[in-house]
């Protein structure tokens, strides 16, 4: 007896002392709940999603699903849909596949959502697309770029929103092959279908002999001053990142360290400025302030910038941040949750009164590709193409903010397809901010 | 050298005790699940992988004396076993689990030897490197196991005779507890019978033990090994209701709570590893529903979760050392001791021995 409890003191102070050193946690917020049909009542549509708001992808992506719901409640003011207040329920899974599962299961099980909306993350969201499928569970604008959700044939309920990485991964290899030819190109990318994708549209536009280096991070990771000297080593003139923004943030600050200074390309999802300025004051600890280390770096973009203040959408955007989201800064991650969330109600528009989750996907399938909004290319959707915007347009970091150029371009994700200049205007949005069907 | 002999008599009754237990057990999950939501039967399908790493590691601790922080790292090897197997290699769900089972067993045979070696501190620093090191072989050999992306399995569907309406999550709810009380019953067992006195007589003193006859090092073995082999049981289950092995999975954190719920069920006692499980799969979403209900700001609330996990364990371990089992024990012996005065009854019941009962 007295031997045990010696025994459970120890191992106790074992684990008191064990649980103080690890970091890293988890949390989530809760809510809704339903009547009859899942999630939906003559008054509410209730979404659920999995977002990283601790963790390593945490810092940026964390505003996203909050300005969704502040564009929600801006809609919600204003009426709703139908009669219906829209209501998201995000919960925590840290960029961590694993509990992503059980968020996702507890979503649909527990919350009885109506449907999972954005759910953010490649390697997160493939792990839970074969469980909604198989549940016919709507799983709508997965914050993701990945071509994997574009397959409306085997997974007919998962709908992506952003361009794909492939498609962006063309559009930026164009611009190198045309603008640094003959440059030793170096590539740093994230270890699963994300960078994997990106790499594959990079490799299709730039060719091979230029591509001087290949660097896979695994998400993670505290260091990356393994891949950054290897791709110095190579000589590489131009580094594309296929980074999220604390990656990008590691990367820059490795490669000043290393006095190693290429043209930077980054892809969309790695570069918001302001996300990115504060991840590199962080890491830093105060000793790269701004965005000196991110200046004249390449990148893209399918949405207004967020700088350009005169654009309509940026002007509604700003008014629903200020009414529902002031806490968070207005940068890129709160404008993809707003526009996100305007497409969906785009999406419940379309699909009528009477909703359903077949009729929810049918209405996608059948317009998606006509709507208007914040974006600057249609999107793709059909009942076999699931893949979001087609096509971004180029961009570069100036002044700490991104400045687009040359006009949208739009692609498809097959190896060898063209890319072509977007002729079409950007309508302003309706008077009320809301959608109309 | 040999087991101390158990008579015969006993060794029946332990095995017809056990085997009725497991019986009562197995009909009792197969009703309540019918009467749980989805959510409940995969909160009790969770429940029955921890209570199997739970359990071989509380006989670890409680039997044999020795601590172990390198539990969820067994978890993922029986985890990443069963993945492979039914993922790419196409194998049946009780084969791959049992071959999750073996394998573990296997990884545990060197790693019982150093601990045999190892004690305290030292014992549960070894152990904790591995919890630390192994999920990396992951992003090492990203090819084979699908790096930070991890593994994915398709659900095993439940068989047809169940009929076309059987709920998913209740089917694996069922192997879960399969799986938990096939381990209750062989550890009900061990621990009733030669090797359990073997082991608990090194516990005690292994000078004296030594000088029985019994190998310290061996029985120590023995035990770790059994653990082990418990542990990747429970990870093999892990892949087949998540559906995924990743490393995310199974962080050092995770060999923590296993040890934190351990010693807060009860340290050594089978009953006690129920408790733990509970603990694990609840614990979680009460701190962040707790977290929740006060309004604060995104990154407080996001980060409070852990922060009450902490203060729980804090809490549980001054108030309840011997943890939730050795309370109940402790609150049992007290309302007999009462009674016992009441009736004037004298002599009060010897306490009864507490490893693993």
């Amino acid at each position: 007896m007295r031997q045990t409890r010696t025994q459970a003191l120890a191992a106790a102070a074992l684990v008191v002392t064990a649980l103080a050193i690890a970091a890293c946690g988890s949390s989530s917020s809760s809510g809704g709940g339903s009547t009859s049909a899942p999630g939906v009542t003559s008054t509410s549509i209730t979404f659920g999603s999995h977002q990283p708001l601790t963790g390593p992808a945490a810092p940026g992506y964390s505003e996203i699903a909050p300005a969704s719901q502040a564009f929600f409640n801006y809609v919600n003011a204003h009426g709703g849909v139908f009669g219906r207040k829209i209501q998201l329920v995000y919960k925590d899974d840290a960029y961590n596949p694993t509990n992503t599962v059980n968020v996702v299961h507890q979503l649909v099980l527990q919350n009885k959502v109506f449907g999972i909306f954005e759910g953010l993350g490649t390697p997160t969201h493939t792990k839970v697309v074969g469980y909604l499928n198989a549940e016919k569970i709507p799983d709508i604008f997965v914050a993701s770029g990945c071509p994997c959700w574009d397959n409306g044939t085997s997974q007919p309920y998962t709908f992506g929103w952003q361009p794909n990485y492939t498609i962006e991964g063309k559009i930026l290899g164009q611009y190198i092959k045309q603008h640094f030819a003959g440059k030793k190109v170096g590539v740093l990318y994230q270890d699963d279908d994300f960078g994997q994708g990106g790499l594959a549209g990079i490799q299709d536009e730039v060719p091979a002999s230029d591509i001087v280096a290949k660097e896979p991070y695994q998400p993670g990771v505290t260091t990356l001053a393994p891949q950054i000297t290897a791709i110095k080593a190579a000589k590489a003139d131009v580094l594309v990142d296929f980074t999220v923004p604390i990656y990008t943030a590691i990367g820059q600050l490795t490669s000043f360290t290393l006095k190693y200074s290429p043209q930077l390309v980054v892809s969309n999802v790695g570069i918001d400025p302001t996300t990115v300025a504060g991840l590199l004051k962080t890491i830093s600890k105060g000793k790269a302030s701004g965005t000196a280390l991110i200046e004249g770096a390449i990148s893209d973009g399918y949405l207004p910038s967020t700088a350009d203040t005169s654009n309509p959408w940026i002007q509604l955007f700003m008014k629903v941040h200020a009414q529902y989201d002031s806490s968070a800064p207005f940068d890129g991650n709160v404008e993809y949750g707003m526009a996100n969330a305007y497409t969906l109600v785009q999406a419940l528009e379309a699909a009528g009164k009477n909703l359903t989750r077949q009729g929810l996907i049918s209405a996608i399938n059948a317009n998606g590709s006509k709507w208007t909004g914040p974006g600057l290319v249609p999107f793709r959707y059909s009942s076999t193409v699931h893949g979001g915007y087609g096509g971004a347009e180029m961009g570069k970091i100036q002044g700490g903010k991104v400045v687009l150029f040359g006009g949208p371009l739009t692609t498809d994700p097959t190896a060898g397809s063209a890319i072509t200049p977007f002729t079409g205007t950007q309508p302003a949005p309706p008077a009320s901010g809301v959608p109309t069907s | 050298m040999s087991a101390p002999a158990i008579p015969r008599a006993v060794r029946e009754r332990t095995l017809l005790r056990s085997l009725s237990l497991v019986i009562v057990g197995g009909l009792l999950i197969a009703l309540i699940t019918g009467a749980l939501s989805s959510y409940r039967n995969l909160q009790l399908a969770y429940g029955g992988y921890y209570f199997a790493a739970l359990a071989g590691l509380t006989v670890l601790a409680g039997l044999s004396g020795q601590i172990s922080l390198g539990h969820g790292a067994l978890m993922a090897v029986g985890a990443y076993t069963s993945g492979l197997l039914i993922g790419n290699e196409g194998w049946a769900l009780v084969p791959a689990l049992v071959a999750a089972a073996g394998v573990s067993a296997i990884i545990g045979i060197p790693l019982g030897l150093a601990a045999s070696r190892l004690r305290g501190p030292y014992l549960a620093g070894a152990t904790l490197a591995f919890a630390v090191g192994l999920p990396a072989l992951a992003d090492k050999f990203p090819s084979t196991f699908g790096g930070e992306n991890g593994l994915t399995i398709n659900p095993s569907m439940p068989p047809s005779w169940l009929g076309s309406n059987f709920a998913l999550e209740r089917w694996e709810a069922w192997i879960a507890c399969a799986c938990a009380l096939i381990v209750l019953f062989v550890l009900y067992n061990l621990v009733h019978s030669g090797v359990g006195r073997s082991l608990r007589a090194v516990r005690d003193d292994e000078i004296a033990a030594s000088l029985c006859g019994l190998h310290v090092g061996r029985n120590q073995t023995v035990a770790f090994v059994v653990s082990a082999a418990c542990a990747g049981l429970g990870g093999g289950v892990f892949t087949v209701v998540n559906q995924l092995a990743a490393p995310g999975s199974f962080q050092v954190q995770l060999s923590l709570y296993l040890l934190a719920g351990v010693v807060i069920g009860g340290l050594g006692s089978l009953v006690g590893a129920i408790w733990g499980a509970a603990l694990l799969v609840f614990l979680p979403n009460w701190t962040t529903d707790l977290a929740n209900s006060f309004s604060l700001s995104t990154n407080v609330s996001h980060n409070l979760p852990l922060a009450i996990y902490g203060v729980v364990l804090i809490a549980a371990m001054l108030l309840w050392p011997s943890g939730i089992q050795g309370g109940f024990r402790s609150l049992g012996s007290w309302l007999w001791h009462r009674r016992g005065r009441r009736s004037r009854s004298p002599g009060a019941p010897a306490d009864r021995p507490s490893a693993a009962s």
